[in-house]
């Protein structure tokens, strides 16, 4: 009994030792109204997730579809109005142009924490078959699923739809979660109330009296308590800000156009071509509509968000097919023998034809004009903070990564948090979230070097290096180990491009 | 065995460096326990070697002759000053307690994984140990006891050195899941004579610091209710664990004060699992620790040639 007042009054420690000491020597009685008494206090919580976004969501899902850690109480902060309310996405509604490219391994994870089943009620489109080429059209790479024995090379979803699935997830569980709406001003380490001890040195007191709990003070004057605080408050991340991470980048000084467009045919098969401002992607999302990324220079952006419509999809369909250069010529099976001492087991895109993507009709959306740039956090973790998502890493999108990095990092944290859990561990202490650190931190920086090393070696108009982007078209093709690997990698099954087995 | 003439030599070496160093003082970082035997000698002690220890009831009378007794109350001083100097560290992650707390997951998960299926828990319940009593002898800063009570354990530590005590109670109520531990500063053998009785006993790290191995998982046994657990992890007596334990850990890598362990004092898997036999305890799991320099991290193995830790059962 004695021990909740020690805790909850600052008053003559000593006194109250002198008696604690005594009742060592006879059976000491147990109680379990101390955790009560501390939780009666309604703004602790375990773990804090500032940013209620698809991977803030998915760090909440995975913890809720665990039983190490559906006990948790989980607070989300996040002052976006839809998350308190229960989402209807009709299903006429036209595709919205923020979509993602899902992959395989991110797939298995949904299906893990049981929100996929929510994905597949709304509008979604998986793809078999890839095309990468660009302008100088020396040379084209096919992917197809079959080449690794997979059915699918991933799926494109609405973000909106990711969101909602995960929230209409958490919904059907018991997990006691509460929704903040509203966002974060400050963040501090909550020193504990018994910090007064008479009999030992000052040393020993201030060591470990700091930081049993992080303090969240709110916009709208709320405050809550918490153990663990979870940054996935994206690429303008507050938590990052708050708690000193230092980060490294730059910006590509190109933006992104994105709209949806419609085509008279469906389209299973993800397109990409590399043109020399920058690379634009055609992606399928299902009942005739795709998804363009349009990667070019910010003054060509303004322009193309600024004219018309119908000139639009005349540019649009100029850069898919002969602007900016030729086709890239299809070798037929027969006459291409130096490789063939490669080919071993070939696969089956290395037999496919050159094809054009499909003629887009008409614009089906508003166009939207994003500026890219790589940034990366020094840090993930610090006691009792840890980032998860853009608010660790912002990547290009070339190649449909970085939300999967953000799944990937929701997944390990879950995951680290539940082994921790099983060993009695305080799942704010920094030697446990290093773990998650060390997983994923080396992952991350090789995916955004890879992608980053793509970026530059595309853009760049040089005759010898674009024989060397042509020549490393062919060999994707028909080098069919690096093929394989190649689609391993990007489907999230292979963490790093190459097997090194110190990091395995 | 013949790591008996290795041994004889080693204990002759230690005893010589202990007399050139004046003071032989073991406090184990590598583990929880304080059941820690007398200091040598009071006056040349090395302010470089920090570790003192306390006296106990039991050890005063089992002490070896080399080592000289002096006026407990000087020395009480002189060693808590020396101790509350490194009883700050407890706590500290990056601290001279690193390799424990590096190794404490590994040891809760061979505790957790042996508990639940003798207890028959639900191994994926969030607190397992949900009614169990749990003794943590030789706690120290309470490193070991902390997980235990999240996991749902009604936890008891004791340790023969009041700071550590002090310390244990000062940050387990920090947290209101931990605050319910209670902490004594006694031996097993006082708990003994109190007739307390726990369900599963734990005593990790200590063994290799009692003067009388046999006496303590006798103690410890006495402890146990009958069917209970006992669980004692220690460092084995190999050549391996001289290089280890001693040579690397103490004189090269400086994770440990020298002096902190002897040799001589480790016990092999054998004779711990005889000694705990005639305890009345029936070992029937046994694991080793084994510590990966690459990545820095602890796992459990079946090398039990330095670290080891074994779980035993009470007859009934």
């Amino acid at each position: 009994m004695n021990r909740i007042i020690v805790g909850r009054l600052s008053v003559n420690v000593s006194g109250l030792r002198v008696l604690q000491r005594s009742f060592c020597s006879s059976v000491a009685e147990k109680e379990s109204e101390v955790k009560q008494s501390f939780t009666n206090n309604d703004d602790q919580y375990d773990v804090a997730v500032v940013g209620g976004g698809m991977v803030g969501m998915a760090l909440a899902c995975s913890l809720a579809s665990m039983p190490l850690t559906k006990h948790l109480s989980v607070a989300i902060i996040d002052s976006n109005p839809a998350l308190g309310k229960s989402n209807f996405i009709k299903k006429e509604d036209p595709p919205d142009p923020r979509v993602s490219t899902v992959t395989p391994a991110t797939i298995s994870f949904f299906k893990e924490i049981g929100a996929w089943q929510y994905v597949q009620q709304h509008r979604h489109a998986y793809f078999d078959k890839m095309q990468v080429w660009d302008y100088t059209g020396l040379g084209y790479t096919k992917y197809n699923a079959r080449d690794v024995n997979k059915e699918i090379l991933g799926c494109v979803v609405e973000n909106k739809v990711l969101h909602s699935s995960l929230l209409s997830c958490m919904q059907n569980t018991e997990f006691r979660k509460t929704i903040y709406p509203s966002r974060l001003t400050s963040m501090a380490l909550l020193p504990s109330s018994s910090s007064i001890s008479v009999d030992s040195t000052p040393s020993a007191t201030t060591l470990f009296t700091k930081g049993h709990l992080a303090k969240l003070d709110l916009s709208d004057g709320k405050s809550l308590y918490a153990k663990l605080v979870v940054g996935a408050d994206g690429g303008k991340s507050r938590v990052r800000e708050l708690a000193g991470f230092k980060t490294t980048g730059w910006s590509y000084s190109q933006n992104a156009i994105i709209c949806t467009v419609e085509h008279n045919k469906e389209n299973y098969c993800a397109w990409q071509r590399f043109l020399p401002a920058g690379p634009i992607a055609l992606l399928p999302i299902g009942d005739n509509f795709s998804n363009i990324v349009w990667t070019m220079n910010p003054k060509d952006a303004s322009d193309c968000k600024s004219m018309n419509e119908d000139d639009f999809v005349k540019i649009l369909n100029h850069a898919l097919d002969y602007g900016y250069g030729p086709h890239p010529k299809s070798i037929s099976s027969g006459s291409v023998d130096m490789f063939s001492w490669f080919r071993g087991d070939a696969t089956l895109s290395a037999k496919e034809c050159f094809e054009v993507p499909p003629r887009v009709v008409k614009l089906a959306s508003e166009r939207m004009v994003f500026p890219l740039s790589l940034k990366h956090a020094n840090n993930y973790v610090s006691k009792r903070v840890v980032l998860i998502g853009d608010a660790a890493h912002t990547v290009h999108p070339l190649a449909g990564q970085g939300v999967n990095l953000g799944f990937g990092d929701a997944s390990t944290l879950s995951r680290i948090i539940a082994e921790g859990i099983a060993v009695g561990a305080d799942i704010g202490e920094v030697s446990l979230l290093k773990k998650y650190e060390a997983e994923r931190k080396p992952a991350n920086i090789v995916m955004m070097a890879v992608l980053d090393g793509f970026q530059k070696a595309y853009s760049v108009d040089f005759g010898p290096l674009n024989i060397l982007r042509a020549a490393a078209f062919h060999g994707a093709q028909y080098i069919s180990p690096l093929k394989r690997n190649i689609i391993s990698y990007a489907s999230g099954e292979q963490r790093l491009p190459l097997p090194l087995p110190l990091f395995t | 065995m013949g790591s008996n003439s290795i041994s004889k030599m080693a204990a002759r070496h230690l005893r010589i460096l202990s007399g050139c160093n004046g003071a032989l003082l073991s406090v184990r970082f590598f583990s929880d326990s304080t059941l820690a035997q007398e200091p040598i000698a009071s006056t040349a002690i090395d302010s470089a070697s920090v570790s003192p220890s306390i006296n106990t009831a039991e050890n005063h009378s089992q002490l070896n002759n080399n080592k000289k007794h002096s006026a407990p109350s000087s020395l009480k001083h002189a060693e808590l000053a020396k101790f509350s100097a490194i009883a700050d560290t407890w706590w500290d992650a990056e601290g001279p307690y690193k390799p424990l707390h590096a190794l404490n997951p590994t040891r809760l998960a061979f505790i957790r994984s042996t508990l639940c299926r003798h207890f028959r828990k639900d191994p994926y319940s969030a607190r397992p140990f949900e009614g169990l009593n749990i003794v943590d002898v030789g706690c120290g800063g309470g490193i070991l006891s902390e997980p235990l009570a999240r996991m749902g354990a009604t936890v008891t530590g004791i340790d023969a050195v009041e700071k550590n005590i002090k310390i244990a109670r000062l940050h387990a109520d920090l947290d209101p899941e931990t605050s319910t531990i209670e902490y004594c500063c006694t031996t097993a053998e006082k708990l003994v004579e109190e007739q307390r009785k726990f369900d599963a006993v734990i005593g990790s790290e200590v063994i290799e610091h009692v003067a009388d191995p046999a006496e303590f998982c006798k103690s410890l046994s006495a402890l146990t209710v009958s069917e209970g657990a006992t669980v004692i992890s220690t460092i084995n007596r190999s050549v391996r664990a001289y290089a280890t334990a001693i040579i690397a850990a103490e004189h090269i890598l400086h994770w440990l004060p020298k002096g902190t362990h002897q040799w001589s004092s480790f016990l092999t898997p054998e004779e711990l699992v005889l000694i705990l036999q005639r305890a009345s305890i029936d070992v029937k799991e046994m694991a080793g620790f084994v510590y990966n320099p690459l990545t820095g991290r602890w796992s459990l193995s079946d090398d039990i040639s330095v670290n080891f830790i074994a779980f035993g059962t009470k007859n009934s």
